[in-house]
């Protein structure tokens, strides 16, 4: 479990993450979302320690990682695996050598016992003939599926995804989803991802925080999401007039299976 | 302040590589990649240079030697005590500040924008001791040793130009090149190639490793690099001759 305490970030003088919390369950897919700008990738990249929040508290598992010296936050980065925007593959490396880099590192294991659990990674997020292959051969999708891949191979309590959807189609876009929802469940892991892709917010939202302009707007998950009155954040999900007839039609067909005297729209914390 | 910045940023990257690698072999393996990029990857140029300011040492020396009472070995002596104490240190380090210097700030200016850097960091691996502490070590293993290739064939360069210009034979060169031989030249030479090498990897390295912003930036990045680089390693000059010479 991911503990997030009154973060507060700024890059010369201009407040970019002002005052946030959250709690991110282990087992579930936890969501950081709202427009572009709207401080979602700093607020990750606080979070996993890229950038040293100016106030609040970071907690994996209940210890202060901002508290921590830097022995002590490399034993934890350990667990964690993330993906990045562009997947962050090794130009020189082939894809078997980019996800192995972890191994290489970090254990003592012989090479039939990397080699082995590379593929089983890889067979994983369904990637097979591409181990000699470099990341300039690959398609966005697999760029993407390999650095799910070097993220989970050294079994991570904590996944991180940066906009795992951004420049894939939809259909890739709902693999990718599927991939993270499935190993969230599979390894039993505190899986954060940041997108302001609704087919994601929807599909795997267990948790969902919505940012705008830094502060913590809305918090809930993808089925209150549905039926929210907050109007910052229905304007940005519901940004189409198509996207909102849709959740019009959704909430008359909802309404119908729910039992008298519930008010759906009353379920909304906010 | 922006320059105090500046300076304050290296020294702690400077400071920063210094930890224990988290895997030797892999670090190993790292140096002699950077080695082997560094060494093999500039021995051509610097092979080409070498032999043609020799060769163009000789013949200028020859052209202002005019007197007949001056031997003509002392074109050699000439020759090699610039090529020693200048050219092959100074020169070819600038070149390699181009070459290498360049390739290095574009190589972590690339891995920097497209977050390959903080997915090391994400790993638990100190990125700085990982990616500019071999760079630093095999150049400073790596270009001495060019220095030393350069001397050889800039005198040898120097040795064919004078025979086929029919300005010195080879007889004469040979023996022009073992009057007043200062071994210390060769030592002074040494000890300029170390610290220009150390220049050229860590401002490149600094350059590249704290880049900004996307392609272009990379570019001016490089660019910078070079020019630092070379600017140092002008004033290093001056400063190293002043008080070993």
């Amino acid at each position: 479990m991911i503990e997030v305490r009154n973060i507060k970030k700024a890059f010369g003088g201009k407040t970019v993450i002002e005052d946030v919390s959250a709690v991110m369950k282990t087992g579930q897919c936890n969501l950081i979302i709202g427009a572009s700008g709207s401080g979602k990738t700093v607020l990750m990249k606080c979070i996993v320690g890229l950038f040293e929040p100016d106030s609040g508290e970071i907690l994996y598992n209940g210890k202060s990682f901002t508290a921590m010296k830097h022995e002590e936050r490399t034993e934890v980065r350990k667990e964690i695996g993330m993906l990045f925007q562009g997947g962050a593959l090794f130009d020189s490396l082939t894809v078997e050598q980019n996800v192995m880099f972890p191994l290489n590192m970090f254990t003592k294991w012989n090479q039939k016992q990397k080699s082995d659990r590379v593929n089983e990674v890889l067979a994983r997020v369904n990637l097979v003939d591409t181990n000699k292959k470099f990341p300039a051969e690959l398609s966005g999708g697999m760029k993407k599926r390999v650095g799910i891949a070097r993220a989970i191979v050294m079994n991570p309590k904590y996944l991180f995804c940066d906009e795992p959807n951004s420049g894939l189609d939809p259909q890739t876009s709902l693999v990718i989803d599927k991939l993270i929802r499935e190993i969230t469940t599979e390894y039993n892991i505190t899986t954060v991802v940041n997108t302001h892709d609704m087919n994601s917010v929807m599909e795997i939202g267990d948790y969902i925080l919505y940012l705008y302009q830094g502060k913590k707007e809305w918090e809930g998950n993808n089925k209150e999401i549905i039926f929210t009155k907050n109007k910052l954040l229905n304007d940005f999900i519901f940004a189409s007039d198509f996207l909102h007839d849709a959740k019009e039609m959704r909430m008359l067909e909802e309404r119908g299976k729910v039992p008298p005297g519930l008010d759906l729209e009353g379920q909304n914390p906010q | 302040m922006n320059f105090f910045h500046y300076i304050g940023q290296y020294l702690l990257m400077v400071k920063g590589m210094f930890s224990r690698p988290e895997n030797s072999k892999m670090y190993w393996k790292e140096f002699m990649r950077q080695c082997s990029d560094i060494g093999i990857g500039s021995l051509g140029i610097v092979t080409i240079i070498s032999v043609f300011i020799g060769a163009v040492s000789t013949i200028q020396t020859a052209y202002q030697l005019v007197s007949p009472l001056i031997p003509r070995s002392t074109i050699a002596q000439i020759v090699r005590d610039t090529v020693i104490l200048e050219f092959a240190p100074t020169l070819v380090c600038i070149v390699l500040a181009g070459v290498v210097g360049s390739k290095i700030a574009s190589e972590l200016g690339n891995m920097r924008v497209s977050e390959q850097i903080d997915a090391l960091e994400i790993m638990g691996i100190n990125s700085k001791a990982y990616l500019i502490r071999p760079k630093i070590v095999a150049a400073l293993v790596v270009i001495p040793l060019l220095v030393v290739i350069a001397m050889v064939l800039g005198i040898r360069g120097g040795r064919y130009a004078g025979g086929m210009a029919n300005i010195i034979s080879d007889y004469a060169y040979d023996k022009g090149l073992l009057q007043n031989f200062v071994p210390y030249n060769v030592i002074f030479a040494l000890i300029k190639s170390y610290v220009f090498a150390f220049i050229i990897a860590s401002i490149s390295a600094y350059f590249g490793y704290f880049v900004k912003g996307g392609a272009l930036e990379i570019g001016k990045a490089s660019t910078k690099a070079v020019v630092i680089s070379c600017i140092l390693i002008l004033f290093g000059d001056y400063v190293l001759s002043a008080l070993l010479l």
